[in-house]
């Protein structure tokens, strides 16, 4: 990745592609950035409409409800604060204020916050600072709080709090970006000096990706599942040859770079991250480690579809795609051999397929640094995925025994609640709206501030189903919101997840929502398909449902509505 | 290495950042003579001719080369 390349970039037709319009506020020289920016976003299929700031004037624009910010109308506002100007306001003051410079900072990035957010409706895209070794105190800085090096760490702490209260302000980790390149590569005093511009030429680029990943991943752009490969990949050696006390795991050969690269994916699991083994093994062989090594990190419950076979892995990745039912484009699968990268690469291009190094030793920190698994949320539940994915391969298996789809939905003796948007839900449901991609009819992203905004208007409906069964449960699988307009009741945004597809909680929803219009007297219910590349599965979705359109929009008369049959059943005083 | 080969290497380097083909520089060329040649690309041009000679310019010839000729007898000096 090299800035000409990325320049280049900017030469490519991307009209096809909507845009995100995106500000960008610096005190320093941004054009280049500004570059980078764009030419990265066109390599992500991103067209970023880049409104830039003149230079140094992040103050004037932000605080000022009519500035050229607020008419642009942004939908993220990316700020850089560079450390070397903040090193230039530090020298300013007298030491009595030094200790409290920290905290003046930070007052004024919230000033921020708040003016955007008193002004708009949008993402902030912070920069944390570079380290930056004064060397006044030398070491001794560490020690007293009126050095730079403790404010300026002091400022890079207080930041991730600020994130954790204001939830559509984030982060991208300069800090940590220099710590990984150092600062030699990413800052060039001659250039500094010459045309004040903070970073080098060559380190733009992954700043620039540091931007990117985060709108990404609030665009829902988000990888769910890691595909791994065994021998060779995730431990030393190959088990048919070697059997089961031959592998290199723990202390065994090279067994720690294995170790290490589990720990990691147990990590990502953890978080959410769903995993599943793709490898070319005899399938007893293959899980007997998983099973009985006492070294081995990775238990089997902790993979949610295991495939070992001779097939070709592009088919065998097509398989966990179907069992999963996400997207080939959320995927990632890392093999050690690159015939097989090859082969997948060529089947399924949407699939993220790393170019692992050949030494094991380097795969984890190979792996960190790329990046992937970037997320705009986190929830409680993402931890129990897993299990779900278990739980739904175990219904997989019983459905095969009904013959009539009634019937075996009979069986699952399915309960829901069904409530408006709880507080305690509100990040849930604001991860559905932004991960959501297949079953989503509009495809309209709520932040948790937004939802808490809907919440309170009197207009606004909302509603949140629960699904369990006896399998387990789903969790919080399928949200609404809906607008009263005059005498109609106007769908929103109708989200579910697609573990729940083909259970009848489609026709649940409608009949909740026609007994909303009903008890308010309210004679349509309206809905509307807007499609994208990626939410074809919901094209008739309305037509299914007995809507009947008109225009554009979809129409169902409440009065002549007949309650539709399902197999599942309200829970009462439910949790 | 002479100073016209070093003219020649780099205009290469010129067709390259400023992507033009067309470009053409000589000893007395300077910003005013070629169009994309801004602030901007400058420093672009400083770092690719800094990569592909192997050498550091300071900030002070960085800002002020009056041509391409100044600019190559620094390089020229830089590479004994």
């Amino acid at each position: 990745m090299n800035f000409a390349a990325l320049k280049k970039n900017l030469k490519k037709d991307v009209l096809h592609i909507p845009p995100v319009k995106v500000a960008l506020l610096g005190d320093s020289s941004t054009q280049l950035f500004n570059h980078a920016l764009r030419g990265y976003g066109i390599n992500e299929n991103l067209n970023l409409e880049i409104f830039e700031a003149d230079y140094d004037q992040i103050d004037q624009q932000v605080m000022s409800g009519s500035s050229e910010l607020y008419e642009f109308n942004p939908r993220f506002i990316i700020i850089f604060q560079s450390v070397e100007k903040l090193f230039a306001h530090f020298c300013e003051k007298n030491n009595q204020h030094r200790s409290q410079f920290a905290a003046d900072h930070i007052n004024s990035v919230e000033g921020f916050i708040d003016a955007i957010n008193g002004n708009s409706r949008c993402n902030i895209i912070y920069l944390n600072f570079a380290e930056l070794a004064d060397n006044t105190f030398g070491h001794y800085a560490n020690k007293i709080d009126f050095s730079f090096t403790y404010q300026l760490r002091k400022i890079n702490f207080e930041l991730m709090d600020l994130g954790r209260k204001h939830k559509n302000f984030f982060i991208a980790d300069l800090s940590a970006l220099q710590n990984a390149f150092g600062r030699a590569y990413a800052h060039s005093p001659q250039i500094f000096i010459t045309t004040s511009m903070v970073h080098t030429i060559d380190f733009l680029p992954h700043v620039a990706k540091s931007c990117v990943d985060i709108i990404k991943a609030i665009q829902g752009k988000i990888k769910k599942c890691l595909i791994l490969d065994l021998d060779n990949t995730t431990w030393g050696g190959i088990i048919g040859d070697d059997g089961m006390e031959g592998i290199q795991i723990g202390s065994l050969g090279i067994g720690e770079a294995f170790t290490q690269l589990q720990r990691w994916v147990k990590q990502l699991k953890e978080r959410g991250i769903i995993l599943a083994v793709c490898s070319k093994n005899t399938d007893e062989v293959a899980r007997e480690p998983f099973e009985k090594h006492p070294d081995m990190i990775l238990r089997i419950e902790d993979i949610a579809v295991f495939v070992a076979n001779w097939e070709n892995k592009a088919d065998n990745i097509r398989n966990i795609q179907s069992v999963l039912n996400i997207g080939f484009d959320s995927m990632v699968f890392i093999d050690d051999n690159p015939a097989e990268r090859k082969i997948v690469r060529d089947n399924l291009p949407e699939v993220t397929v790393p170019e692992l190094p050949e030494d094991p030793a380097e795969y984890v920190g190979f792996l960190q640094s790329l990046n992937l698994f970037e997320t705009a949320s986190v929830t409680e539940e993402d931890g129990d995925r897993t299990k779900q994915y278990q739980e739904e391969a175990k219904r997989a298996s019983i459905k095969k025994a009904y013959t009539n789809e009634a019937d075996f939905l009979q069986s699952l003796s399915m309960t829901c609640v069904t409530r408006e948007f709880e507080k305690m839900d509100i990040p849930r449901i604001a991860q559905l709206t932004q991960r959501s991609n297949q079953f989503n009819l509009r495809t309209i992203r709520y932040t948790e501030d937004d939802l808490k905004r809907v919440t309170a208007s009197p207009d606004q409906f909302t509603l949140s189903f629960k699904l369990g069964d006896i399998f387990g449960d789903y969790g919080l699988v399928s949200a609404i919101i809906a607008e009263k307009k005059s005498d109609t009741l106007f769908i929103d945004t109708w989200i579910m997840s697609c573990r729940v597809l083909k259970r009848g909680l489609e026709q649940y929803v409608t009949n909740q929502l026609v007994e909303i219009a009903s008890r308010h007297g309210i004679k349509k219910v309206t809905g509307e398909y807007i499609p994208t590349p990626k939410n074809g599965l919901v094209k008739d979705h309305y037509k299914n449902l007995g809507f009947v359109q008109e225009n554009n929009v979809w129409v169902l008369d409440v009065n002549s509505f007949n309650q539709f049959q399902t197999h599942i059943k309200e829970q009462e005083n439910g949790s | 290495m002479e100073v016209n080969e070093i003219i020649s290497q780099v205009n290469t380097i010129f067709k390259d950042v400023l992507d033009n083909d067309e470009v053409v520089i000589s000893a007395d060329s300077t910003a005013n003579d070629v169009d994309e040649w801004d602030s901007l690309t400058h420093i672009q041009l400083i770092v690719a001719i800094e990569k592909h000679f192997k050498i550091r310019f300071s900030s002070g010839e960085i800002q002020g080369f009056k041509n391409v000729g100044e600019m190559c007898a620094a390089i020229k000096n830089k590479l004994g």
